[in-house]
């Protein structure tokens, strides 16, 4: 392993990372203003990919696909929240995991019905293709970094408008009390549906971004979800901040993970056994260092208060 | 006086007894109603950590898969004894619900169910990087489970009722935990854990064991579950089976291990039933879940309570 092959995989791993921030910052927003557990965040995501492809495909453009598929994302996930999730607001966790998991099965399901099961292209705007060469001998493809780009100036428009607009300050202040909000006059259902179409867009970016690289398919998101589950745990839920950096951490160790744990093993063990153990190994290192933060911090990184 | 859900209980064990030969008798209804009383014993278990000590857990199919896989290992070494088989898969799943329950009992809430739910995807994601034992593809069984030697379990008759006398084993061993003094302390934990505290009563220890027992149980299950299937793939642990298990204990209501029983039943036949009608049948399946959790609060337990 050398130090250029590492650098492609820090690339790789902090642009899973940010794309991986899109889509939990969305679910732990949600969940710390209305205490709302949204299994189905993750088909957000599917949607925004699928949406993305085929109307890059129909407009011929991928801009126009990417700038059409943002208010039709939104549009879909207000569309959900008005048919299925308002209804679970006021129910305990367990009735809004399964609720959501049924939204699941069904968009999964109508996604196979529609498009079909084999994986869909979208290909890779004209003037991002291509590589840089960021040192000698490493030529990094530069649709890869525009999404890291992307990614990184979404965050910060993110963190503005939560800590520098009103809208933002109502929804910290829904995240500490929203009663007491509700208490003082605001419609927290409203405000609620606005932090909800906005997650829903911003998963549904995060899935138009990831097109072009990785394959569209049906229960795409469903991996995804667990990972941002993964994030917004480490991050203490309810928290943009946590999410932003558990984000990354998951992202680096995942990517990292992949390529540094099998030539670990290589130092103990004989090849094939290395490939297997270390395989093995690099899957579960997600969660272990998940549970090793929980064991120290049980409430995440940036716990929340309330 | 038989209580109603024992009463219930036993009905639905006596009518299982009887489907071979009221009907029910071919290899497809058998394997069906195998595949329903494996689940059953599943969601048993699950009944006693969601309805018992208030843990919902989101990585139940990994205690399945687990007792599974236990299988294959074994099978890949050629053990395929009984009495080495079923205590390794009970084991294997035991000791995996004491290690990552001891983290995630620490925690609670929705915690405890992404907690559960990573822990579950670890497990998957182990199982298919096993190359050895087909990775991804599964790994095919070509015996079944021996008794001391003898094929026992070969006979569909002979497993049919092997399922159901460990199925109401394990309906019997729930019933009678949450009845007992530890029963007691789980809900009143659930209830509220400040005053279990106050009198006494330290969580912690009892919903780990809470959550070990109803492990070894998922191991049990997982273990005539490759049984049944000869078939074993990490599909056994995905996500989407714990949701699944969750849902039959909803869709059976909390009341009880019967709530569980029933809407485990409930579920493989619906399911089997829809599946029949059309391949998209999960686009039926989804809006029915949605509404059956949110119109039948106490699940079909609860509306048996009310009729």
């Amino acid at each position: 392993l050398n130090t250029t092959l590492l650098l492609v995989q820090m690339l790789n791993g902090l642009q899973f990372g940010i794309l991986l921030f899109l889509v939990a910052a969305g679910l732990t927003l949600v969940f710390g203003v209305m205490d709302f557990i949204n299994l189905a965040h993750g088909v957000q995501y599917m949607i925004g990919a699928y949406l993305g492809a085929t109307l890059a495909a129909l407009t011929g453009s991928f801009w126009l696909g990417l700038l059409l598929a943002l208010p039709t994302t939104l549009a879909f996930g207000l569309l959900l929240e008005f048919l299925v999730f308002r209804h679970f607001y006021d129910r305990d966790h367990l009735s809004q995991v399964l609720a959501t998991f049924g939204v699941i099965l069904v968009l999964n399901q109508g996604v196979k019905a529609v498009f079909g099961a084999a994986p869909m292209q979208m290909p890779v705007p004209e003037w991002l293709t291509g590589g840089v060469v960021i040192m000698e001998g490493l030529l990094y493809p530069t649709y890869r970094l525009a999404i890291l780009a992307a990614g990184l100036a979404t965050a910060a428009l993110l963190w503005f408008l939560v800590e520098r607009t009103k809208v933002g300050m109502l929804v910290r202040a829904g995240a500490s009390n929203a009663p007491m909000l509700s208490a003082l006059g605001v419609d927290v259902r409203r405000l609620f549906m606005v932090v909800f179409g906005f997650g829903a867009m911003l998963a549904g970016f995060a899935g138009v971004m990831a097109a072009p690289i990785l394959s569209v398919e049906p229960g795409m998101g469903d991996n995804l979800l667990i990972l941002a589950f993964v994030v917004i745990v480490i991050g203490g839920i309810g928290s943009i901040r946590g999410a932003f950096l558990a984000a990354l951490i998951v992202g680096l160790v995942e990517t990292l993970g992949r390529s540094v744990v099998p030539d670990l093993m290589r130092l103990f063990l004989d090849p094939s056994a290395a490939r297997q153990t270390g395989a093995a190994l690099a899957s579960m290192l997600i969660y272990i260092v998940m549970a090793a933060i929980l064991a120290f911090r049980p409430s995440g990184l940036f716990p929340t208060a309330r | 006086m038989i209580r109603r859900d024992t009463a219930i209980a036993l009905a639905i064990f006596a009518a299982l007894a009887l489907a071979p030969f009221i009907g029910f008798g071919q290899s497809h209804s058998l394997t069906l109603l195998a595949r329903a009383m494996i689940f059953a014993m599943a969601a048993i278990s699950l009944m006693l950590l969601v309805g018992g000590a208030g843990l919902v857990s989101l990585g139940h199919a990994a205690m399945i898969g687990i007792g599974a896989y236990a299988v294959v290992v074994l099978d890949h070494a050629r053990i395929t004894e009984a009495w080495m088989v079923v205590p390794a898969g009970i084991g294997a799943a035991a000791l995996f619900a004491l290690a990552t329950g001891a983290i995630a009992i620490r925690t609670s809430g929705v915690h405890f169910i992404m907690i559960t739910l990573a822990f579950g995807q670890m497990a998957f994601f182990t199982t298919s990087s096993l190359a050895l034992y087909g990775g991804d593809d599964g790994y095919t069984l070509y015996n079944r489970t021996e008794f001391f030697g003898s094929r026992l379990l070969e006979d569909r008759l002979a497993f049919h009722f092997t399922c159901l006398g460990l199925l109401a084993a394990c309906w019997f061993l729930v019933q009678a935990l949450l009845g007992s003094r530890f029963g007691r302390v789980l809900r009143a934990s659930r209830e509220n854990e400040t005053r279990a505290r106050a009198v006494g009563f330290e969580p912690y220890p009892y919903r780990l064991a809470a959550y070990v027992i109803a492990g070894a149980i998922g191991g049990l299950s997982g273990v005539l579950l490759a049984n049944a299937a000869e078939f074993v793939a990490p599909a056994y642990l995905a996500w989407q089976r714990s949701a699944d298990l969750l849902f039959m204990v909803i869709l059976g209501g909390l009341a009880g291990p019967h709530g569980a029983l029933m809407g485990a039943l409930a579920f493989v036949l619906i399911e089997e039933w829809l599946a029949k009608l059309t391949e998209h049948w999960r686009l039926i399946f989804g809006p029915l879940l949605i509404l059956c959790v949110f119109f039948l609060r106490g699940g079909i337990a609860g509306m048996l309570k009310r009729g």
